[in-house]
């Protein structure tokens, strides 16, 4: 009992004035405001995670929907084979096929009334796919009844085309229609003279002056690049000394100011035609593209003064002379000829086959079901698909049964010896080890073979089972199967660490051996476990991509594989090909191909999830 | 005719159960019980001695068989030809193969076709040597296991110690493979390094000039031009970057996670973190190249700044994204892990639980989360797609984050993937590769070091 007559130890009022005063209010005030900074930070980290994989999966579903439809031109074919084609088609041989592509020219020539033959026919030929001749020869082939008739054909339109339906290159839009106008012919052959209100063609002459003022200020930009160069090259000039060089530096010097002021020039030209209240333009072909659709026919406008211009006839008119407000448009297309992929006339025919109805759409299925191929509208990731599943099939049957048998011997039966030690921690340093090594590894100890200064210690492994196994599932699976080892051990050896004791210790009381205990008892229980483990290293192993591209599967392969050993792509690799290439409509199919790649892998991490809640049981 | 010497095995291996199987109960008079083992182990004694007898035959014929056929070859071109050497005379003997085989082949001409013909009848020897060997062997080791059954046997015993055995080698797979990946680099590192720098490694580690290929089309590769360390220095500034971007925030997240969320967020906000953790690295490095480079690049135009498309800051900023789950994964487990008897105490002293974490918590885990954080920097050293995809591969030496760079991964992936003779390209790509392997192999122990060494067992 203490003395209750004694000093305190401490003096109650000072202490309770220093919890309760002002600065003790301002220092908790500090620490809780300490901790919901601490708070903040934490959910602004969340957030940050949460948007960047919100950004990353709209991307590509963005991507994923500029092609999910097909354009086609849908034209009336007669069937009118010559002596050639008709043998081809009807003699008995499968791998032969007529190019029946005339005939589709044919048709496109009296569509767009062009010419369909010879040089001047490129830019109509150069609206399909380059192989459809070979489809309309298919469908020919196998239904001859055709032949003499009428054939109701859709043609694939070639990429470019593609891009310019989806609006890769812009659209038309209006140039400025206002008031009648009047057409009268021009000095020769197809030129005509236009004369046109003074408001009309606003839009396209604010097009013209902001295209001259870009250019302008480009210009300026590489003219003061010469002017920096230029004025190096004079600080070298001051400090040479020897007479050769000088000479070289002030013929450089020369040449830079030259330069400069030539650009100089002309970038003031473009930027007085950027302001210049009289608004005269001469259209090149780096201009926007300014055309009149009147009378049935185009005109592409190649100067534009304030009430008269002069332009080319694209598609004839049936008729000059005055055209009254409302029957004629003017048409502006602000991405420049010389900077699309498709030329004006190009352009023209289809915008008119789109009047008419003949551009039609299509579900793309060919993305997914086709293999690959080097025209861009062709090409689809089928074959790829068959790759990764070959490549898969391999990796699993090596080590599945490799990755449990290790568990089991690592976790029943291996002696707490320096041994057993080493083999952990190099399971543990394989787990780390970069992948593009393991594709390394794969180059040379299972394809090309080791070799030490000259003398060669050994061939590459896997030649035994194939010629060249360079890109072929074969070798894929057994690189990626190197690569999950560690992951299938590590996840195995939990799920039997997670076998009870008693479960082993009765098995061993009725007499049965270790051996016995491992595979009847322990390894049935611990099955679920080690599935959705090994399920999670297979889809880790399916996004693989840089031991894959280092060992060789990132050639361009057109058919799918029929077994291991044939040359094949796999998914990733494909999407790492198609990234690089520089084609645009490629920029849709990666999406497409990252789409089903993420597809796949939801699947297993989600089946491997499934597995996990009905199977795993807690003891 | 070599797939048919394993069936051969398969199928001797099968018969042998069955066959040892019915001798086992035949010897035990039909009284199974005097036995000492089980009739089915009997019968896997026999399959599996069977089997891996003439497996084991297989491999070393065909060693044999192989060294064999090339050796005569090689000595067949010496004796008709003795002029043609190194890579042509390869070729010679690449092309009269073809021609026996019916393949592909370069060129034909007589020497060709008489290689050929020698070809094909060492071939012939080899694959009847093989095949016989192997059947010869199995049916030997089946006779040999048929032998062996009388009721003492412990049939088994010894077939568990059999299994024990194949158990083992698979454990030791992992350690084959580290050797492997030691042989395969090495090797051409060293000839690397014999061969073009002349055990000059300093100029490798330490030089500043970058473009190995320049001297090739004269046949020489320049030592002088094989200076990493534009590559080290590229590599360093995406790794930092990526954790700049990813310590902070995947620490913050864990820290949030692990002490303040409640199950709502935590059901969304994991599972979150393992999807971007799943994401394939090429679909990082698409995301990289498409969008976030270009959006860099706008936004320093608008800002006034030149950003080159392939910096190194969307590639930094991407490959951070991808290692804040690991972070955070890994930091989770530690700061977990610190029981919560500290947390208690020092609520109990009056601290508020942001002081609990900051000043208790986060020093108790810090080994925990500088061995992650060391791992983390390991994946960002070691990682190829995203790079690939979105950094350029000028050598440049810089150490501003918005000029182009590049990394060794990148190096190493276009060196292997060019045009160049694959001979002359594997010197430098290995010897990178080497560095890379050396290097993220310290890193790891390291980590692990900290963590064993600093870690306090607080049962």
């Amino acid at each position: 009992m203490t003395d209750t007559t004694s000093e305190p130890a401490f003096d109650m009022a000072k202490l309770s004035a220093k919890h309760t005063s002002q600065e003790a209010e301002a220092r908790t005030k500090r620490r809780h405001w300490a901790e919901f900074r601490l708070k903040a930070y934490g959910i602004l980290a969340i957030l940050f995670a949460a948007v960047a994989l919100v950004i990353l999966v709209y991307t590509i579903v963005a991507k994923t929907l500029t092609v999910t439809n097909e354009f086609y031109l849908s034209l009336d074919v007669p069937i009118q084979l010559t002596e050639r084609q008709s043998a081809t088609l009807t003699d008995d041989n499968p791998n032969t096929n007529a190019n029946l592509e005339n005939l589709i020219f044919q048709a496109m020539g009296v569509q767009l009334e062009a010419p369909h033959r010879g040089r001047s026919a490129r830019p109509l030929k150069g609206l399909i796919s380059t192989y459809e001749g070979f489809s309309l020869g298919e469908i020919v082939g196998a239904n001859l009844d055709l032949i003499g008739g009428n054939y109701h054909f859709e043609a694939l339109l070639d990429d470019n085309l593609q891009l310019y339906m989806k609006g890769d290159f812009g659209r038309l839009s209006d140039a400025g229609t206002a008031g009648p106008i009047t057409i009268s012919a021009g000095d020769s052959g197809d030129q005509v003279v236009i004369s046109a209100a003074s408001n009309a063609f606003g839009a396209s002459r604010i097009a013209m002056r902001e295209d001259r003022a870009a250019e302008g200020r480009a210009l300026r930009r590489s003219a003061r690049d010469q002017e920096r160069a230029f004025n190096e090259t004079q600080e070298a000039l001051d400090d040479a000394t020897d007479p050769a060089e000088r000479n070289r530096l002030q013929k450089l010097l020369d040449g830079f100011g030259q330069q400069r002021d030539q650009i100089f020039a002309r970038a003031d030209a473009a930027l007085t035609e950027a302001t210049d209240q009289r608004n005269n333009f001469t259209l090149r072909t780096d201009d926007p593209s300014v055309f009149i659709r009147a009378n049935g026919g185009w005109i592409k406008i190649t100067e534009m003064e304030p009430e008269r211009l002069v332009g080319t006839v694209m598609n004839p008119l049936s008729q000059f002379g005055e055209v009254p407000e409302g029957k004629w448009s003017g048409l502006l297309m602000t991405s420049p000829e010389a900077e699309r992929k498709i030329s004006d006339r190009q352009l023209l025919w289809m915008e008119d086959l789109k009047r008419e109805d003949r551009i039609v759409t299509h579900f793309n299925q060919r993305v997914l079901f086709s293999s690959d191929s080097a025209q861009a509208e062709l090409a689809g990731i089928w074959g790829a698909l068959i790759g990764s599943f070959w490549t898969m099939m391999v990796t699993f049957a090596i080590v599945f049964p490799i990755g449990v048998m290790a568990s089991i011997y690592l976790e029943e039966f291996a002696p707490k010896n320096r041994l057993t030690d080493f083999i952990e921690v190099n399971i543990n340093n394989l787990a780390a080890v970069p992948s593009i090594v393991f594709g390394l590894l794969g180059l040379t100890i299972l394809l090309s073979g080791v070799k030490l200064f000259g003398i060669e210690l050994f061939d590459g492994l896997l030649k035994v089972f194939a010629e060249d196994p360079r890109s072929t599932p074969l070798a894929g699976g057994v690189v990626l199967a190197l690569m999950s080892l560690p992951t299938i051990i590590i996840a195995s050896r939990a799920s039997i660490k997670a076998v009870p004791p008693s479960i082993r210790d009765a098995a061993l009381g009725l007499g049965a051996s270790k051996l016995q205990t491992s595979t009847h008892h322990v390894l049935p229980l611990a099955m679920p476990g080690i599935l959705t483990g090994s399920i999670i290293a297979m889809a880790q192993a399916l996004g693989e991509t840089a031991p894959l591209i280092i060992i060789g599967m990132n050639s361009f392969i057109q058919d799918p594989p029929g077994g291991p050993l044939d040359k094949a792509n796999v998914l990733p690799s494909l999407i790492y090909l198609w990234n690089n290439n520089s084609e645009r409509l490629f920029d849709g199919k990666t999406a497409v191909a990252i789409s089903v790649l993420l597809i796949f892998l939801i699947l297993m991490n989600a089946l491997a999830v499934v597995l996990r809640k009905r199977f795993e049981r807690r003891w | 005719m070599l797939t048919i010497a394993l069936l051969g095995v398969v199928i001797l291996g099968i018969a042998g159960y069955v066959i040892a199987r019915q001798r086992a109960v035949a010897v035990s008079g039909g009284e199974t019980a005097a036995l000492h083992s089980r009739p089915g182990y009997h019968g896997l004694y026999a399959l599996t001695v069977t089997t891996l007898v003439g497996i084991g035959v297989f491999i070393v014929a065909s060693a044999i068989g192989s060294w064999y056929l090339g050796s005569s070859m090689r000595s067949a071109l010496a004796d008709l030809d003795p002029t043609i050497s190194g890579l042509q005379a390869d070729r010679v003997l690449q092309d009269a193969r073809a021609i026996a085989t019916g393949g592909v082949t370069s060129a034909v001409d007589a020497l060709r076709e008489e290689l050929s013909g020698v070809f094909s009848s060492v071939n012939a020897t080899r694959v009847w040597g093989i095949t016989i060997l192997t059947l010869g062997g199995a049916i030997a080791a089946l006779f040999f296991a048929l032998q062996t059954i009388t009721t003492e046997f412990r049939a088994r015993n010894k077939s568990e110690t059999i299994f024990r055995t194949i158990l083992w080698s698979t454990a030791a797979v992992a350690v084959v493979t580290t050797v492997m990946i030691f042989i395969a680099l090495i090797g051409e590192t060293l000839n690397f390094f014999t061969g073009v720098l002349d055990w000059r490694i300093d100029k490798f580690l330490f030089g500043l000039t970058w473009s190995p290929l320049s001297g090739v089309h004269t046949g020489e590769m320049s030592p002088d031009k094989v200076g990493a360390v534009p590559l080290f220095v590229g590599t360093l500034m995406i790794t930092v970057i990526a954790m700049l971007v990813a310590i902070p925030i995947g620490l913050f997240a864990a820290i949030y996670l692990s002490e303040f969320a409640s199950t709502h967020v935590r059901a969304w906000a994991k599972p979150m973190l393992e999807i971007l953790a799943g994401i394939p690295t090429v679909v990082y490095g698409f995301f990289a190249a498409t969008t976030v480079a270009p959006f860099m690049v706008g936004m320093g135009a608008s800002l006034g700044i030149s950003v080159e498309a392939e910096s190194a800051l969307a590639a930094g900023l991407v490959m951070g994204i991808m290692i804040i789950p690991f972070i955070s994964s890994l930091s989770d487990d530690v700061i977990n892990a610190v029981p919560q008897s500290l947390r208690d105490g020092s609520y109990g002293l009056g601290a508020t639980r942001a002081e609990t974490i900051m000043k208790v918590v986060l020093p108790a885990a810090l080994p925990g989360i500088v061995s992650a954080s060391l791992l983390g920097i390991s994946r960002a050293v070691g990682e190829t797609m995203i790079v690939v995809m979105a950094v350029g591969q000028s050598a440049n030496l810089t150490f501003n984050p918005l000029d182009k760079v590049t990394t060794v991964t990148v190096q190493i992936t276009m060196l292997i993937l060019g045009d160049t003779e694959a001979e002359t390209a594997a010197g430098p790509a290995y010897t990178l590769g080497f560095a890379l392997f050396a290097a993220t192999l310290s890193l790891n122990i390291i980590a692990l070091r900290i963590v064993r060494k600093y870690r306090q067992k607080y049962d």
